[in-house]
């Protein structure tokens, strides 16, 4: 039964890496994106914003790679919105596959495509002057724990894209989270620059937990509580999530 | 010999709309069983439940003798479904879409492959495998789809709607297809709007309406059930439409349906010779003339409209109920 689960998955895992493979201009677009984005931002926010005792390049890139795997879980509630009205989710609901496999396929393709992003991504952060001091075992563990937390993020949106009517819809519905997530953060900006009503926000929340963590971890400091709570916020995401999802997925029409 | 699909007394409400309101039907091994019935009539909601994408509020069902509630994952591996709306993955070639499939019904990576060159060879599109799905015709995604649903070897066919948008050739070639996998066995409920397509395939049909079945029989006993002919009779001022419609009702002793725009009344009867004749003498004493009268042969079409009354003239006019 787990084998026939695990084969179900990986079959679904192939499909959706396929589907990113047969579109090369998205690949590359979503490859190259992130990219620009740490070489921009580093540029642009590099003389304005201060961060005591860490040249900006080592604050930025931990915080870009939270931000892209967040940001690309959009696609995830895209994507699924897609299967949901082309009438490919009842295909697969009409098959004998294990009730979860469709959507664990898609996640676990997502998680993949993270993997590749997200270690591209610090490639190149090193070349514009990134230095992880926390060594390879700290890059190794920020990037982990990225991913994961990745990963529970792109259940939280196939559970969005199942929930809302055609992809359109379910960019826009993603959006709405993806956006104050992304920005009333700590993962372009120290949160204490921000103005009070928002900072325990702020500092508190998800992305800012999983920054601060990957931050800690890459560059070889004191994590404190921060891989801990993006753990915590991850598992807790995944047990509300998954369970919600899989059974909207055999109910979506 | 258990049938293939038996359902007793399937409701399912979809907020304000009974969809289904009380439906039994029955399909044999290796014979056909055609759905008919207008848009919304329940059709798609009977395919949906009887292939575990929607669960009945009440009522049974078993399918290939599992019910499709308690055993919805046994159901789902003795059914094939080919959709309304081709359920072909476009960034896939169409070989992968068939792999796919086999492989999600847990055959080997051989098993699938060889099964997915099978189906390939027989729907003629071996020169076409290797594309992306998209980039197909309406036609061969159509015949991809159905290649799809025939990957498990079910015992038991769901086609819903198999042949919208389908041009004559690609229709004439699943009649075929239809035709060798009854002949193999299997059983095969058919949703369509085409009764030409009915007439030809299905054994036995089954008329739906309103959520409700309002007939069912094999073809012939439903021509035979409404008339053995069909007449129609043309006035020559409209305003007499109404009171003709009348008068064929109450002389043929069957539903009438009145048509404004054709100025005709149409109903069928076992006698049409006796029935002009008795019609002519009356509305002659009425001071009616016709413009014209003629006698057919019933079609299911006519089946059609004899027993889904609400269509638009038929209810403007108050006719055939």
């Amino acid at each position: 039964m787990a084998t026939a689960a695990l084969s179900d998955t990986m079959v679904l895992t192939g499909r959706s890496l396929r589907h990113w493979v047969r579109q090369p201009q998205l690949a590359l677009l979503s490859t190259v994106q992130p990219v620009i984005l740490v070489v921009l931002f580093a540029q642009v926010f590099g003389g304005a914003v201060h961060t005591p005792g860490t040249p900006y390049i080592d604050f930025l890139v931990p915080g870009v790679l939270v931000q892209t795997v967040a940001w690309d879980s959009t696609q995830t509630a895209v994507g699924i919105a897609e299967d949901v009205s082309t009438s490919t989710v009842e295909r697969f609901r009409s098959l004998p596959m294990s009730p979860a496999a469709a959507l664990a396929g898609r996640t676990l393709a997502d998680a993949c495509r993270n993997l590749f992003v997200v270690l591209l991504m610090t490639a190149a952060g090193t070349l514009v002057g990134f230095r992880p001091r926390g060594g390879a075992a700290g890059v190794a563990g920020a990037v982990l724990l990225v991913v994961f937390f990745g990963y529970a993020f792109n259940w939280f949106f196939a559970l969005i894209g199942l929930t809302v009517r055609g992809a359109e819809a379910a960019l826009a519905a993603s959006f709405i989270w993806v956006f104050p997530l992304m920005f009333a953060s700590s993962a372009l900006v120290p949160t204490d620059t921000m103005p009070h009503w928002l900072r325990p926000f702020a500092a508190h929340q998800p992305i800012s937990q999983a920054v601060d963590a990957a931050r800690a971890l890459m560059l070889g400091r004191p994590p404190g509580e921060a891989v801990l709570a993006t753990l915590a916020w991850a598992v807790g995401a995944l047990l509300v999530a998954v369970p919600l999802a899989v059974r909207r997925y055999y109910r979506a029409d | 010999m258990k049938p293939a699909i038996r359902a007793t007394a399937l409701r399912k409400r979809f907020g304000a709309a009974q969809a289904l309101d009380g439906v039994d039907l029955e399909v044999g091994a290796g014979t056909v069983l055609a759905l008919l019935g207008p848009n919304g009539a329940g059709k798609s909601t009977t395919v949906r439940i009887l292939t575990t994408l929607v669960t009945p509020d009440s009522g049974h069902a078993e399918v290939a003798g599992h019910d499709v509630v308690r055993a919805a994952r046994r159901v789902r591996a003795s059914i094939g479904l080919a959709g309304q709306h081709a359920a072909v993955d476009g960034r896939l070639t169409g070989r992968e879409n068939l792999l796919l499939v086999g492989r999600l019904h847990r055959l080997s990576r051989r098993d699938a492959a060889r099964r997915a060159d099978e189906l390939l060879e027989r729907f003629a599109m071996t020169a076409v495998a290797d594309r992306l799905a998209q980039t197909y015709s309406g036609g061969t995604r159509r015949r991809l789809d159905l290649a799809a649903s025939l990957v498990n070897r079910a015992p038991v066919l769901f086609l819903d709607e198999p042949s919208t948008g389908l041009d004559p050739r690609s229709r004439a070639e699943l009649w075929s297809v239809v035709d060798e996998l009854v002949a193999e066995g299997t059983a095969v409920l058919l949703t369509t709007q085409y009764l030409d397509e009915a007439d030809r395939l299905a054994d036995h049909i089954t008329v739906v309406n309103q959520g409700r079945v309002v007939a069912e029989g094999t073809p012939e006993q439903l021509k035979r059930g409404i008339g053995s002919e069909r007449l129609s009779v043309r006035v020559q001022l409209p305003e007499y439409l109404e009171l003709v419609g009348d008068v064929v009702r109450r002389v043929g002793g069957h539903p009438a349906v009145a048509d404004p725009v054709a100025g005709e009344v149409t109903t069928c009867t076992a006698d049409g010779a006796r029935l002009l004749t008795e019609l002519i003498r009356q509305l002659d004493d009425l001071g009616i003339l016709l413009a014209g009268a003629e006698l057919h042969r019933p079609s299911l079409d006519d089946v059609f409209l004899a027993l889904t009354p609400q269509s638009p003239t038929a209810a403007a006019l108050g006719g055939g109920r």
